[in-house]
């Protein structure tokens, strides 16, 4: 795709962003487009972002759970960037008339101690540079029309990544095993799923090992001090205002959101 | 009780030699609709008469359809209670021998083991911790006599809620600092992850069927003594299996239990 093309939908990516007005699919009025492209008009989108002011504070992972592999029909991750505009403290209410259509999921944050700067980043290296992990949601939002997605589209739009919000308690990874660390999730307060970190790849250890490994291999390190969202284990769940969610994640704490 | 103790001697034959045969039979309210819940609890009691004239020993209680989505499916708002006998346990690492199963499923659960007995009504969540011994982690192979797994509430009560084989871990935990809402399970089939969950599947707190067994066999005018084995019932949904398959579920602070099917 020309460079051309590439700043044209980053920029209408971050005008939907901005005006909240989602914009047709880029897979409808680009059929050839390829992942490289995508994630070249996700790095034209950051760059608005940037110059508005805001600054990169750290990367996700999406695409990691099976459920939603199954919806786009993509078997592998997907990686976004946290920016400063994206973090909303515990206990602070989000207006749900902010996003689009905004989706929670609950995840495992990790907060970095030292850089990681793969490729040949191993599960013993992420444990090495974790400095704490904290149970989070992320409240995904599409700025594509209807969530309708491929993987291009969702890639270009940031990973769909909207905002997030990290529980109160950090941990240390040390004698915890997050592999099998089981996570409960409530959406006013009724139970709507259970699951276990081995939903993201075997272990969110693993999934972080795995955005290193491949951000590495494009230069790009993750950094010391840096937020990583390691990918949910819990179905993507709608969201409107008056809401509020809470997860519970064995050994770690919770962590709560609501909407207004 | 609708029917007279003839036809509930019947029913306990028709399901038991069911079981000992590994034969799939037709559901027993096809031709009795009229059985009531206590029916089949009556008959689940005549069918342990059977096993214990033989010389087997209750050795555990077990709740089921215990997770939300099941007992929404069934209609119901308590879960079923069953028994496990002596034959059923299979050790840690063992080997179960699919030719004498229908249609063997797993699920992952908690069972508990009691130090004190617990008597309804008025059974909460409080009062099962602070009975507790201990906790272990379990897996059961439940294997309904029924054609397709397919059933009501009372066919399935009668059918001792599916029971047939059960694995017991090997860490026993006080419950003391544990929390058993959030303690993840993670089971894989041959390898590969199958099915996750966390202890609040099961009516939000493990505990809470343990609980309500209470309250059920106080109705009964009967308690949970103390020393008792039991079930909570699955977290994971059930997965079905085969010979050949191994299965391991890896229990947060519980260690991990395992099993091949031959």
């Amino acid at each position: 795709m020309t460079p051309e093309r590439i700043k044209f939908h980053g920029d209408a990516l971050y005008q939907a962003l901005v005006d909240r007005q989602p914009i047709v699919p880029l897979t409808e009025r680009e059929p050839d487009i390829s992942i490289d492209d995508a994630y070249r008009i996700q790095l034209r989108m950051i760059e608005r972002r940037l110059a508005s002011g805001e600054t990169v504070i750290g990367k996700k992972i999406g695409v990691t759970s099976r459920a939603v592999q199954q919806m786009l029909n993509v078997y592998q991750p997907d990686f976004g960037l946290l920016l400063s505009g994206m973090v909303y403290a515990e206990g602070q209410a989000i207006p749900a008339n902010s996003m689009i259509a905004p989706r929670a999921e609950a995840e495992v944050a990790f907060i970095l101690k030292r850089d990681l700067d793969g490729p040949g980043v191993t599960a013993a290296d992420v444990l090495r540079a974790t400095d704490y992990v904290m149970p989070c949601f992320e409240i995904v939002d599409s700025r594509i029309k209807d969530w309708k997605i491929k993987i291009q589209d969702t890639v270009a739009d940031n990973a769909s990544c909207g905002v997030f919000v990290l529980g109160g308690t950090p941990r240390s990874l040390r004698g915890l095993d997050l592999s099998v660390a089981g996570m409960v999730v409530e959406k006013n307060g009724e139970i709507v799923s259970t699951s276990a970190g081995a939903s993201v790849q075997g272990s969110p250890v693993n999934a972080v090992a795995w955005l290193a490994n491949t951000l590495g291999a494009l230069g790009i390190p993750l950094k010391a001090g840096e937020v990583i969202l390691s990918g949910s284990q819990s179905p993507l769940m709608p969201v409107a205002a008056g809401d509020s969610f809470h997860c519970a994640v064995g050994g770690l704490g919770s962590c709560s959101v609501r909407f207004s | 009780m609708t029917i007279d103790p003839k036809t509930i001697d019947s029913l306990a034959e028709y399901l038991e030699s069911a079981e000992l045969e590994a034969r799939e039979v037709v559901k027993i309210t096809d031709a009795h609709p009229q059985l009531t819940l206590d029916d089949g609890y009556a008959i689940q009691a005549a069918i342990r008469a059977r096993k214990q004239a033989r010389g087997h020993q209750v050795a555990g209680l077990k709740a089921g359809l215990t997770s939300r989505a099941k007992m929404k499916q069934m209609g119901v708002e308590v879960p079923v209670f069953g028994l496990l006998f002596d034959y059923m346990s299979i050790a840690n690492g063992g080997e179960i021998r699919t030719g004498e199963l229908i249609h063997p499923k797993v699920e992952a659960e908690i069972a508990f083991v009691l130090k004190a007995p617990l008597r309804g009504p008025g059974c909460h969540v409080g009062a099962v911790l602070a009975a507790t011994d201990f906790v272990v982690p379990a897996v059961e192979i439940i294997d309904s006599r029924y054609e397709n797994f397919r059933f009501d509430l009372v066919s399935v009560v009668a059918d001792n809620t599916s029971s047939s084989r059960f694995v017991v871990g090997s860490v026993a935990r006080g419950i003391e600092g544990m929390d058993l809402r959030t303690l993840g399970m993670v089971m894989e089939k041959n390898g590969e992850v199958v099915a996750m969950a966390a202890g609040a599947a099961v009516l939000g707190h493990p505990a809470e069927a343990i609980a309500q067994l209470a309250n059920h066999l106080a109705a009964r005018g009967e308690e949970i003594p103390a020393g008792s084995y039991i079930m909570s019932g699955g977290a994971t949904e059930a997965i079905p299996v085969a010979a050949g398959d191994s299965i391991q579920v890896r229990f947060q602070d519980l260690g991990s239990v395992s099993m091949r099917f031959v």
